[in-house]
């Protein structure tokens, strides 16, 4: 397997951004980059190949890959839900957001909905804490949630 | 300098300097986990940490900075409750198995705990487990026990130069693995089981073998290549458990590379020789020592008295210590013959009259540290000496700003093989070995070109050299630089033109101003030269015969050898057996290998290394000396014993006590012979090509280079000893000749034909194919460089 020149372009983008005997400092950047073209998530083969691309163990390159919970090491569905349960989201009802959001699309935190539809997963702070409770669904935040202002949300979305 | 106080007492310190490391020096305890004197700091595991007055919060001690006035508690309320409360959470996780854990009653973890632990565990929750793995025959994982203190890995990072082992994971997730199910393959892996602090990684081989208490620990020097580690022997009864290095800064720091580490597993050989035996009617019989050693030299006069005496030789291994090599060389010598050599590994010694006596140092291992510019010639430096590759590596990343800054540093290659090297290569010459000598003489031309004077006889030869972009780059580098050396390695030492090559080589060193190294050569070739285990007669023209000539003539009728196995050390193994059998061949040896017992007339058995007391004398012409750590199994008694029996059967009239006498010999002799100069060399006398066609390469497989090594188990089943038994050919060629990986190829070379595995490499230059020397197959075909005949 080989990356596909879309994506490499896209690592390149950000390979430009620093200097050019600092290849690893896109690690990230290509991480995202790859696993947007494979559906939302990362194979142990891909990671192989970001190392190999920016030239760096293939160990570094998994370490950053789950480190940090943006990387997904198993199939998502088409809307992930990241939702913080972290301090100032925790006070401000995080639970009742979670339990709701499990009753409502009937999985737990961690899986998948039978349809590929939605994926509920737990996040650490998300920088967001003046609108806690918050969760993020893909790229976009929703903040001071309610339990109403969450099915409106998920009604919305195609 | 500063002036700081801890625990009440003042201390005079540099600045810049951590804490720990001044608590260290003047011998105040302070514990501590993740941080190691060689590795970079990570102040991760906050077990070192102490009170600093007027910070507002117990500080890192291995993180922390001296400033001058700074006044440090290591043991007040505030500290002491800071470490207990680490402890406790380190242990929070960890498993507690002590007693099934190899490296109880020697672990940082119980050491530290003793001092700081409570002896009840509040935890009562379930603790985390992690799945070990299989990251090869030498390291065995327990990761359940892992504190994640990351030494390891900085050891991959910093030390082995390739990260093999690395955190994925985060908080309690994490975990220390390598990627996938990779194994560790750095041929200085072992390390990581000393500087792991816990049992988490520890030996394979010595596995639930032993219990630290049980072990002796005894000194020795290290066998299998010429830096001379300092190792110690943990002994249990008389058997080796396992060696670990013996610190030494000027040699091998705190560390020790896998082969010299695990070797030790090659004691305990299935075909030791335990008895001696003599071969009568073509039968062998076990016999007592008397009878075989009055075979030995019964047969030995008869040879010299009907066939004259230059039909007598000896050949000792380049590991054996001086002393054997002394005893051995004034055996032969007093019977009135000079062939005796101990360079198996090379084919071309014609320049020997006038190279230095032997191929060493130029320069301390410490100064290497300071080399600006390096050009290596025809090594695998990383792994035929993998501690003086850290050396140089060492030099180099502190020039990328990866250690320090101190420093510039530039390498480059002139090699057979494009090697991943564990460090930047400024540039390289990768080609065939025919074209090894253009190479060199390109660099040297650039250098005569930017004015540097060369002999009239060279500068003839390399007159219509043409200089490329590569060449030139490397003498401008070389010359410019403040500290350049250069690496003159075992595949160069085994190039059938080598006499040319160490005649570039030092011309180009002394045009260009560097030091001149020769590395890669075996353990003792430095002792045994001076002890005068070489051919050199009184004058040129009367030297005996070199080891290879020795085992390819027929007028050798009597030869003597001394921890050999030529079917596989030979430079030309193939061609020697069947001559070996005309021949009455008295082999003094640990081993009875099989081909031995086809060829031998007589079986002596030898004490091993770590069996047997003498000194070795190492590249930089240091002797160092041993005693035995054990001794050796049944009859097998150490070969200065057996020579000095043997020598008095013969007539000599010696009566040596212990080896210790002989050693105070060979150090007159040392002092006679004085430093020696690397850069003494003959003139170019030509620049000829060898055959064209596919060449072999033979590099010496790094787990091939001797019987110990080849023997011991936990080495053999080694990535780098596997890639040995294949044929390695670039892509390019395989292409050529229609060939994939794994498929068998008929490999012809000198008339022999074998079948071998195909390995793809694009290491290899096109026209060239890799096939080791020292292995089965080396046994089979022939001589170390020559043309090869493929075929599907
Ligand atoms: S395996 Fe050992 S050295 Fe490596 S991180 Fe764990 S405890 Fe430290
Ligand atoms: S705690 Fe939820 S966004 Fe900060
Ligand atoms: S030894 Fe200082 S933090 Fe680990």
């Amino acid at each position: 397997m080989s990356l596909s020149p879309e994506v490499t372009a896209k690592i390149d983008h950000w390979i430009s951004k620093y200097p050019p005997e600092r290849k690893q400092s896109a690690v990230m950047g290509a991480l995202a980059a790859v696993q947007d073209d494979n559906g939302g998530w990362l194979t142990p083969e891909l990671i192989d190949e970001v190392a190999k691309y920016l030239e760096m163990p293939a160990i570094s390159v998994q370490e950053v890959a789950t480190f940090y919970g943006m990387y997904e090491h198993k199939p998502v569905g088409k809307y992930k839900i990241g939702i913080c349960t972290n301090i100032s989201c925790l006070l401000c009802g995080s639970d009742d957001v979670v339990s709701h959001l499990e009753k409502k699309l009937d999985i737990k935190m961690g899986e998948t909905s039978e349809d590929q539809r939605f994926t509920l997963k737990e996040v650490e702070c998300l920088g967001a804490c003046g609108g806690a409770p918050m969760f993020q669904i893909n790229r976009d935040y929703y903040e001071n949630l309610t339990l109403d202002k969450i099915d409106t949300i998920l009604d919305e979305l195609d | 300098m500063a002036s700081i106080e801890i625990d009440g007492k003042i201390f005079e310190a540099e600045n810049g300097q951590m804490l720990i490391e001044v608590a260290d020096a003047a011998g105040i305890p302070i514990p501590r986990f993740c941080y190691h004197e060689k590795l970079s700091v990570s102040a991760n595991c906050r077990m070192c940490l102490v009170e600093v007055e007027n910070a507002p919060k117990p500080l890192p001690a291995c993180a922390t900075p001296i400033m001058d006035g700074m006044k440090v508690h290591t043991r007040s309320d505030l500290a002491r409750e800071a470490q207990n409360s680490v402890m406790e959470f380190l242990l929070i996780n960890h498993p507690l198995d002590c007693p099934i854990c190899d490296q109880g009653g020697e672990c940082e973890l119980q050491d530290v705990a003793i001092g700081y632990g409570q002896d009840a565990s509040r935890f009562a929750e379930i603790k985390r487990a992690v799945p070990s793995k299989d990251i090869g025959p030498l390291i065995a994982t327990d990761m359940t026990r892992c504190i994640h203190c990351t030494r390891c890995v900085r050891f991959g990072v910093e030390i082995g130069g390739v990260k093999e082992m690395g955190a994925p994971g985060r908080g309690e997730h994490t975990k220390i693995t390598t990627f996938l199910d990779a194994g560790i393959s750095s041929e200085l892996s072992g390390n990581m089981i000393d500087v792991c602090p816990v049992g988490a990684l520890t030996s394979k081989p010595f596995r639930f073998s032993a219990r630290a208490w049980e072990l002796t620990q005894r000194d020795g020097i290290a066998a299998h290549d010429s830096l001379g580690a300092n190792i110690h022997y943990h002994v249990r009864g008389q058997q080796v458990m396992r060696v670990s290095p013996k610190s030494n800064e000027d040699l091998n720091e705190v560390w020790l590379s896998d082969r010299d580490r695990f070797s030790y597993q090659g004691l305990s050989a299935e075909d030791r020789l335990l008895k001696p035996q003599i071969k009568v009617d073509g039968q062998w019989q076990e016999t007592d020592w008397q009878t075989a050693l009055q075979a030995a030299a019964d047969n030995l006069q008869q040879i010299q008295s009907t066939e004259g005496a230059s039909s007598l030789a000896a050949l000792a291994s380049g590991n054996s210590t001086s002393e054997e090599g002394y005893l051995l060389q004034k055996t032969l010598r007093h019977l009135g013959s000079d062939n005796i050599d101990h360079r198996l590994n090379q084919i071309d010694v014609s320049d020997q009259a006038s190279a230095p006596l032997y191929a060493g140092f130029g320069q301390s291992p410490e100064a290497m540290e300071n080399i600006n510019s390096a050009l290596i010639i025809g090594s695998n430096l990383r792994k035929e000496q993998a501690l003086i590759n850290h050396r140089l590596r060492k030099a180099v990343l502190k020039d990328r700003g990866l250690i320090s800054e101190e420093c510039i540093g530039d390498v480059w290659a002139v090699n057979p093989l494009d090697y991943e090297l564990n460090l930047p290569l400024k540039g390289k010459l990768i080609s065939t070995p025919d074209q090894t000598l253009s190479d060199l003489a390109g660099i040297l031309k650039a250098l005569q070109e930017s004015g540097a004077s060369i002999d009239a006889q060279t500068a003839d030869i390399i007159a219509s050299v043409d200089v490329n972009e590569t060449q030139k780059a490397i003498a401008e580098s070389l010359q410019a630089a403040e500290n350049s050396s250069l690496f003159v390695g075992q595949l160069a030492a085994s190039h059938p033109q080598f006499s040319q090559i160490r005649s570039l080589a030092t011309q180009i060193a002394k045009a260009s101003n560097s030091v001149l190294n020769y590395v890669g050569f075996s353990a003792n070739h430095a002792g045994l030269s001076l002890a005068g285990v070489l051919p050199l007669g009184q004058a040129v023209d009367t030297a005996g015969l070199d080891a290879n000539n020795i085992l390819n003539s027929a007028d050798i009728k009597g030869l003597v050898l001394l921890n050999l196995e030529p079917e596989q050390d030979a430079w030309n193994s193939a061609a020697v057996v069947d001559k070996l059998k005309q021949s009455f061949v008295i082999s003094i040896s640990p081993y009875a290998s099989d081909a031995a017992k086809d060829y031998a007339d007589v079986l002596l058995p030898s004490a091993a290394f770590a069996e047997t007391s003498g000194s070795y004398v190492n590249a930089l012409g240091q002797q160092q000396s041993f005693s035995a750590a054990v001794k050796a199994p049944a009859d097998a008694r150490p070969a200065w014993k057996i020579l000095r029996v043997l020598a008095n059967l013969l007539g000599l009239n010696i009566d040596y006590d212990n080896s210790a006498q002989i050693t105070a010999e060979l150090v007159d002799i040392a002092k006679q012979a004085g430093d020696i100069d690397n850069l003494q060399a003959a003139s170019l006398n030509n620049l000829e090509m060898l055959k064209s066609g596919i060449q072999r390469i033979g590099e010496r497989g790094l787990y091939h280079v001797d019987s110990v090594v080849r023997r011991a188990r936990a080495l053999q089943a080694t990535e780098d000893a596997r890639l040995c038994e294949a044929i390695h050919l670039s892509p390019a060629q395989a292409q050529d000749l229609q060939v994939f990986a794994g498929q068998s190829l008929k490999v012809k070379q000198d008339g022999n034909e074998i079948t071998m595995q195909v390995m793809i490499n694009a290491q290899v230059p096109q026209g060239a194919a890799l096939v080791y020397a020292g292995t089965a197959a080396h046994s089979q075909l022939g001589g170390c460089y020559g043309v090869l005949e493929l075929s599907a």
